[in-house]
């Protein structure tokens, strides 16, 4: 394996580590609801940009760290109890037009409680690479990488192991028959909200020292997400991650081989090809309609 | 069916005679430069609203179709000197073709899939439309020449706001026709159950294509018209947020009310110049006003309102 191809391998594992963590959010809250987030970028700006003012104004890291991600899951709460559940029942796009709605609002409380600026945080661990086999590879993205792999260990066990996570896999499968054993399923999608924008808001630190964060950080992340948890299969964290990694790589190869400028279409093309041919997703589960 | 035909002559005339009052309440070239505006967008909506209202198939890539209409308008008129109709007519061709070959596997999908389908052509095309800098400009954008039919060349704004108005009112008339047809029925029969009308024999797979690319190509000429009446294009017009504003403009106005989609096209054109009265909290307030339309208007206006005047007659 050439130098080269290693280095490529170690940024598109990287980036593709947080369209991963973007892409579980949109699974978990799909789930729950079938509605898909057009807003969890802004989870993911909010993670990265209140860390960024908050150590501005004094507050140590860690401290800044977790008062972000509250910050975060706080407002995914309101999300859903001001947005989605007063829309109850309406149709696909209405939801569609809603989650975009606040997704607009978000980026404007941004612009103003924020500012329009481009802001970069300090490297949590120095700035010193790793060498590996020719190829080198900044702290902070193992930092990213191990991020993603412990959120991957903590869903798998919340959601095999605790009584919630089982309660939130029954509502995915049938949300009637979930609430006839007792499970609270409008809970279930507000702890949907809270755990998606908990996974944004820690990707969002994440990446803040690697890439610039700023207001309209979230738009393209969000969508790359989306493709993350489409190309899986909707529906399957696990899935979604699998796709994640998937599309960084893809992304950095051709970033790297053929075009940096078409870097950002990649995403899309793999999750074009991947919904004419596999309409259902690599992993997912064909749906039969019900007459 | 004679109800029908008389509420339909009943909303062309009001549409036309709205049309004909509205220079006599405009008094400067602000005011027409919205109007024109409302009418191009609408032009959009309409056609968006046969593929969203009537056959119930999202899409979140038509501004897309427009942006390439309006490219194919300018790049052919600037750098091959092509009359501005053939280059038109020749825009709404290629948007045609490529809308055709892409609807087929795209319209398979549905719901969330059909969505992301039609979000990632869309992206895909504004990003070719960004980086491809030689032939668009990039996003600094391109100036376009000035529109000319049979050697008179529309000056001023005034005179923009009767070619809009005219297209516009054609527009309505094919869409209206559109839906009266055996097409029409068809679409209705596909939106509500597609399985239904499959076993009853209808090929929704074809009709689905066919009301996608009418849909297209109306999106192509307006957004030629579009290039040669602002002068200068750039990306932005074909990006993600632009299709959006499309489909809640359709949305807002009353899924499969033709008539629905003009209102909307009217109401969130000038809704911005509203809005700009609150500077810093613009993006907040229109998020706020997306947000609540959706939730408490979940019909749109038009089916909503006449809800409202059918359950109490006057």
């Amino acid at each position: 394996m050439s130098a080269q191809f290693l280095q490529f391998l170690f940024s598109g594992i990287t980036v593709g580590a947080i369209y991963a963590l973007v892409g579980v959010g949109f699974s978990v809250i799909y789930n729950s609801s079938n509605v898909i987030n057009f807003a969890q970028g802004e989870f993911v700006m909010i993670g990265g940009m209140a860390t960024v003012f908050l150590s501005a104004a004094g507050v140590p890291l860690p401290l800044a760290i977790i008062l972000a991600v509250l910050a975060a899951v706080i407002i995914g709460y309101l999300v859903e109890k001001l947005a989605i559940e007063p829309a109850k029942g309406s149709s696909v796009v209405n939801l569609i037009i809603i989650t975009i709605g606040v997704s607009i609002f978000l980026r404007g409380l941004a612009q103003v409680v924020f500012d329009r600026n481009f802001h970069s945080l300090k490297a949590f661990s120095g700035t010193e690479p790793i060498q590996i086999a020719g190829a080198s590879i900044t702290t902070q993205s193992l930092w990213v990488i191990g991020g993603l792999v412990i959120a991957t260990l903590v869903l798998g066990w919340f959601f095999n192991r605790t009584l919630t996570g089982k309660a939130m896999l029954a509502t995915s499968y049938n949300k009637d028959a979930a609430k006839l054993v007792g499970i609270n399923t409008g809970r279930i999608l507000q702890l949907s909200f809270m755990i998606a924008a908990f996974l944004g808001a820690v990707s969002g630190i994440l990446i803040a020292p690697i890439a610039l964060t700023y207001a309209n950080v979230g738009v393209m992340l969000g969508l790359k997400g989306f493709c993350a948890a489409m190309v899986g299969g909707l529906g399957n964290p696990m899935a979604a991650i699998a796709g994640g990694l998937l599309v960084g790589v893809a992304e950095a190869l051709t970033a790297g081989y053929l075009s940096s400028a078409y870097k950002d279409a990649v995403a899309f093309i793999i999750i074009l090809l991947v919904l004419f041919f596999m309409p259902s997703g690599l992993f997912g589960r064909k749906e039969v309609d019900k007459v | 069916m004679n109800n029908f035909l008389q509420a339909r002559r009943a909303g062309l005339l009001m549409l036309a005679l709205s049309m004909a009052v509205l220079p006599l309440l405009m008094v400067n070239s602000f005011h027409y430069d919205i109007a024109i505006m409302i009418g191009i967008n609408a032009i959009v909506c309409v056609g968006l609203n046969l593929l969203i209202g009537y056959a119930g198939q999202v899409s979140l890539g038509h501004a897309g179709f427009f942006a390439l209409g309006a490219y194919a308008s300018t790049i052919l008129t600037d750098s091959y000197g092509w009359p501005s109709i053939v280059a038109m007519l020749a825009g709404a061709l290629l948007v045609g073709v490529l809308s055709f070959i892409v609807a087929r596997p795209i319209l398979r999908l549905k719901g969330h899939y059909l969505a992301m389908g039609t979000l990632g052509m869309g992206i895909i095309i504004s990003i070719i439309l960004n980086q491809e800098v030689d032939l668009t400009g990039g996003p600094d954008g391109m100036p376009v020449p000035s529109f000319v039919i049979f050697g008179w060349e529309p000056y001023g704004n005034q005179v923009w706001y009767w070619i809009v108005a005219i297209a516009l009112f054609i527009s309505v008339v094919v869409a209206l026709n559109i839906v009266e047809s055996p097409i029409g029925r068809a679409l209705r029969s596909l939106h509500g159950s597609e399985l239904a009308a499959g076993t009853m024999g209808v090929d929704t797979l074809r009709f689905k294509v066919l009301i996608f690319v009418v849909s297209a190509v109306m999106a192509s000429l307006a957004g030629s018209l579009f290039a040669h009446y602002s002068g200068f294009l750039t990306p932005t017009e074909g990006d993600f947020f632009r299709s959006i504003e499309f489909v809640t403009m359709v949305v807002l106005g009353g899924m499969a009310s033709t008539f629905g989609a003009v209102i909307g096209a009217a109401i969130l054109t000038i809704l911005p110049q509203i809005l700009a009265a609150f500077h810093d909290y613009e993006m907040m307030m229109h998020g706020l006003v997306l947000m609540g339309i959706m939730i408490f208007m979940r019909k749109g206006l038009v089916p909503t309102i006449s809800g409202w005047l059918r359950r109490k007659p006057s």
